[in-house]
């Protein structure tokens, strides 16, 4: 990410309008970003950008809907804004768009893993391929590739696809990566049995937090959620694999064909349950039926919200 | 008919009350032979199925979920059954994704004037689970130990366990 002047003194010039601008800053230690709000000119010396900034501040949006905000986005963040503009969610009008160029963001439990805790880390910085961790009197220089969000890995949209002020200059797009993760093919190695046990476990550990529900963009019902109603009673307060599977799948349906991809579910879960692999599942059904990605244009009418009489990739169900 | 372990399969199948419910009543009418495996749910329209509910249906342990709506161009509603085909296709494509045999669900149209199609559909789909056998489970049911003190717990005439 680059261009923290350029987007610095573009809020100066468009925050006298706005009540807010949403952003990143230094969070408790040298390793966490922690969204900023930007509310007077002073605030904008806290901005950050760079490979920390991993939230998706456009699930900030829906809930300051008849705010003026600015919102600085990623390329993967960007599509959550169109896609909610698509759901007729958020009114541009309210919003300003700082699109911004992205290069990848770090996964903390890959760090994690790598250099044994988060514990105390000093500073973080990226240079070109090399990442510089500091902790104390240690350094660690680690390959950036190999603690990048699984996202960024095949990320195909490194650039803000919406925006009103874009900041920097593009970067190309990323050739030779498929639409796919590579996770997804890995699982199918499994046998149904074995994924079955798989989720039995992972189930097992979930604590039902809701961060992923939180996090997520596109999960606009907050206190309204389905999850949480007594009538129908669709779940229980009970914390059983049975009861965080149903979970699970009430977010996965809730999400067809409007999910984007960003990955905030899972990097949000305090559990680390891939819950990107059911997403991803749910997204290829999505591009091989209907050709479609959520998020990309927002003229482009979610497919569950239409139908065709004849369908093209729906074979009739004929015994 | 085919058995599993001399045992009947619990099967779910969710029909809308204007063509699908009425094609199974034809074929009951007519006194069509039937596996009998099927929990039948009438739903006013395939259009009213909520994917959830075939997922809810898994979760409490159904070896199979059968879907039946009008045919395309049929519906009572006039396009229930379009919006239906969509969620159900994709709701299929995701399954093997959970674990879940994605050829334990199957969605399609049966009209109210389609007895025979019914009983084929209705026999197709139970051998077919019965070859696939019962569902795993998320949640395992209760040992004989547990029924036991559960029962004791039901005569105490109390219903929970903290307060006998
Ligand atoms: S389900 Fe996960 S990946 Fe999809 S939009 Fe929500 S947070 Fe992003
Ligand atoms: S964030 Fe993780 S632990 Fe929390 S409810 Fe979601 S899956 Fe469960």
């Amino acid at each position: 990410m680059k261009g923290l002047e350029e987007l610095k003194d573009k809020i100066h010039e468009i925050l006298p309008d706005l009540d807010l601008v949403i952003g990143w800053e230094q969070g408790y230690d040298g390793l966490h970003a922690t969204p900023l709000f930007i509310k007077t000119p002073e605030d904008v010396d806290r901005l950050i950008i760079g490979p920390l900034c991993v939230h998706n501040l456009a699930t900030y949006l829906p809930g300051l809907k008849d705010k003026k905000v600015g919102v600085i986005v990623k390329g993967c963040d960007s599509r959550a804004v169109i896609e909610l503009l698509q759901e007729k969610l958020i009114n541009k009008d309210n919003v300003v768009i700082l699109g911004l160029t992205c290069d990848g963001v770090i996964n903390l439990t890959k760090l994690g893993r790598k250099i044994g805790s988060l514990g105390a880390v000093d500073d973080v910085k990226v240079e070109g391929e090399k990442l510089n961790v500091v902790i104390g009197d240690q350094q660690h220089n680690i390959a950036f590739s190999e603690v990048k969000q699984d996202k960024c890995e095949n990320c195909i949209y490194p650039n803000a696809l919406v925006f009103d002020h874009f900041i920097g200059e593009p970067v190309d797009r990323v050739e030779n990566v498929g639409a796919e993760h590579q996770s997804l093919s890995d699982f199918e190695g499994k046998s149904f049995d074995q994924r079955f046990a798989f989720w039995k476990h992972e189930m097992s550990r979930c604590i039902r937090c809701h961060a992923c529900r939180n996090a997520c963009p596109m999960c606009v019902c907050r206190d309204h959620c389905v999850a949480m109603t007594r009538n129908p009673h669709w779940l229980s307060q009970e914390n059983n694999v049975a009861e965080n599977w149903m979970f699970q799948m009430i977010h996965v349906m809730h999400l067809t064909g409007r999910c984007v991809e960003c990955g905030e579910c899972e990097r949000a879960c305090p559990m680390d349950i891939p819950l990107m692999l059911l997403r991803r599942q749910m997204n290829r059904g999505v591009r091989e039926v209907f050709d479609y990605e959520a998020g990309i244009d927002a003229q482009n009418r979610p497919p569950l919200l239409t139908f065709k009489v004849e369908e093209d990739n729906i074979s009739e169900r004929e015994w | 008919m085919p058995v599993y372990d001399g045992k009947e399969l619990r099967i779910v199948g969710f029909l809308c009350n204007w063509c699908s419910y009425g094609g199974a009543d034809t074929a009951g009418v007519a006194r069509f032979h039937q596996a009998t495996d099927l929990r039948i749910i009438r739903v006013p329209c395939s259009g009213r199925i909520d994917p959830l509910f075939i997922l809810k249906a898994f979760q409490g342990g159904a070896a199979g979920v059968l879907v039946s709506g009008c045919h395309p161009r049929d519906c009572h509603y006039a396009e229930g059954n379009y919006y239906a085909r969509r969620r159900l296709e994709l709701l299929k494509r995701f399954l093997p994704v959970t674990g879940i045999d994605p050829e334990r669900f199957e969605y399609t149209w049966v009209s109210a004037s389609e007895g025979p199609r019914w009983q084929h559909v209705v026999q197709t789909f139970t051998d077919r689970i019965h070859k696939l056998g019962p569902a795993p489970l998320l949640s395992e049911p209760l040992t004989d130990a547990e029924m036991v003190e559960f029962q004791r717990q039901v005569e105490a005439g109390r219903g929970c366990g903290c307060h006998i």
